[in-house]
């Protein structure tokens, strides 16, 4: 089961739980993880990535096993230890303005 | 007409949350309720005049984007709509603020204007400047492209706040006729429902652009009407008071004896159609009222002779700012008039602006006021 740690806003908008689990097919992928999440919660569709071209949003950051994931393909496979859930996959609103 | 009231309710938007403040008919004593969508930016809340329980927000953030969300009671709880606003077709370009060309970018929603007749209809006036309807109580929205889509649209240009749509007037005579202004493209008219638009620009002059009587261009800051005079129009441009008197085909202006002409907010009193309030602000370089001193004008004469109000509001060491969409009248008996600052006060008059007193004094900067009268 994968464990996703969405930020205090959203899970306030979606009324969703801190962590959120999710039992997705491989390969794991950041665009798997965001369409599970979307599907569960129709609130975060447009809050993590545009509505139109699905990139992700300028200040919204993927973190995992102690790495900015931001920057990688959202069909990459995510480590391992996300895929068999040891670790969480972190989704943080950037440190941006004051 | 006044309308016989059991109390008033003011939904208030502020960058950090919504804020929902009720009184009974008096309007001395309020309940304040909030934050309501803690930490998020609240541009604009307002209520649907077919139904008072209707409310619909706009809920944005840097981080999260662009949320809408809608109540069926009156604010007491909230469930998010649709939030997907999308141009219709290939959007095209407008200026940047260096002249260059630039594509339309959805960025936020300024502005919900319920319909008048229907709690499920409501318009949405957006940055990059475009007007978006859903019919279906927010399930859905769909862009009326006409707007953008009118030939001056790709010399449109930003103001310094960005390319927003931020004011909606709906012709209470006439559903076809919707007034809206964009800065800094000017103010626009369509008299079939949306589909084809008119600038009404005529009248206005701009000395910040290089044409200063161009058809399209100039910053709006606000417009508004009394529902009995649909036809009279009063701006509050970037500089100048402006007033129209065939729904915005030729305007003039009524700046008169203001200390000066800068502002943001402008309303029309809810029984008076020739008593209109502004609130001058010192220029376009300094965001805040002249010589420190928070005063709300007022004419009774449909502009040019303006008095001060200032019994309630502070006189010295003032200097906030009152945005375009945070001012409201409501239409008790005797009229509200209800304005919020940059600095999270928000001020009520119970008696047409003689006096005031703050209903909050530490909000986050407020945006947006708005108030239902509830009977």
């Amino acid at each position: 089961m994968i464990k996703v740690v969405l930020p205090a806003q959203l899970r306030i908008l979606a009324s969703a739980p801190g962590d959120v689990e999710l039992d997705l097919a491989p390969p794991v992928t950041q665009r798997a993880i965001l369409d599970a999440l979307e599907a569960r919660y129709p609130a975060l569709c447009g809050t993590l990535r545009d509505h139109v071209t699905q990139e992700r949003r300028a200040f919204v950051r993927f973190f995992a096993c102690e790495q900015d994931l931001s920057h990688e393909s959202p069909d990459a496979p995510l480590p391992d230890a996300v895929a068999n859930g040891v670790e969480p996959f972190l989704i943080i609103g950037a440190i941006a303005g004051g | 007409m006044a309308t016989k009231t059991s109390g008033v309710r003011v939904l208030v938007g502020t960058r950090k949350g919504a804020f929902i403040l009720t009184s009974d008919e008096k309007r001395q004593k309020w309940n304040v309720s909030g934050p309501h969508f803690t930490g998020w930016e609240l541009y604009h809340v307002k209520g649907s005049p077919a139904d008072p329980n209707r409310l619909y927000a706009s809920q944005s953030s840097g981080w999260f984007g662009q949320q809408i969300q809608r109540s069926d009671d009156g604010g007491k709880t909230w469930a998010p709509v649709d939030n997907k606003f999308v141009y219709a077709g290939v959007p095209g370009t407008h200026q940047w603020y260096d002249g260059t060309p630039h594509p339309w970018e959805f960025k936020r929603v300024w502005h919900l204007e319920p319909s008048l007749t229907d709690p499920d209809t409501v318009y949405a006036g957006i940055e990059d400047a475009a007007i978006f309807r859903t019919t279906d109580g927010g399930k859905s929205w769909n862009e009326l492209p006409g707007l953008r889509e009118h030939g001056s649209g790709p010399r449109w240009q930003p103001g310094a706040g960005g390319m927003c749509l931020h004011t909606i007037l709906l012709d209470p005579s006439d559903p076809q006729r919707i007034f809206i202004a964009i800065s800094a493209a000017g103010a626009f008219r369509t008299d079939d429902g949306g589909a084809t638009w008119k600038p009404i620009n005529r009248g206005l002059v701009s000395e910040y652009i290089p044409e200063n009587s161009a058809e399209v261009g100039h910053c709006v800051h606000r417009i508004a009407l009394h529902r009995s005079r649909p036809n009279t129009l009063f701006m509050q441009k970037h500089w100048d008071v402006m007033r129209t008197d065939d729904a915005g085909d030729n305007w003039h202006e009524i700046s008169g004896n203001l200390p000066t002409d800068f502002g943001f907010v402008i309303d029309v009193h809810a029984h008076e159609p020739e008593t209109v309030y502004v609130v001058p602000i010192t220029s376009d370089r300094e965001h805040f009222p002249p010589e420190g001193k928070l005063r709300v004008y007022r004419s009774r004469t449909g502009g040019n002779d303006w008095e001060p109000l200032t019994k309630g509001l502070p006189q010295s060491d003032c200097y906030v700012d009152v945005l375009r969409d945070a001012m409201a009248v409501d239409s008790c008996e005797s009229c509200g008039v209800y304005f919020g600052t940059t600095g999270g006060q928000v001020y009520a008059s119970a008696d047409s602006g003689d006096t005031w007193a703050p209903i909050v004094r530490d909000l986050p900067a407020v945006l947006s006021v708005e108030v239902q009268t509830l009977s």
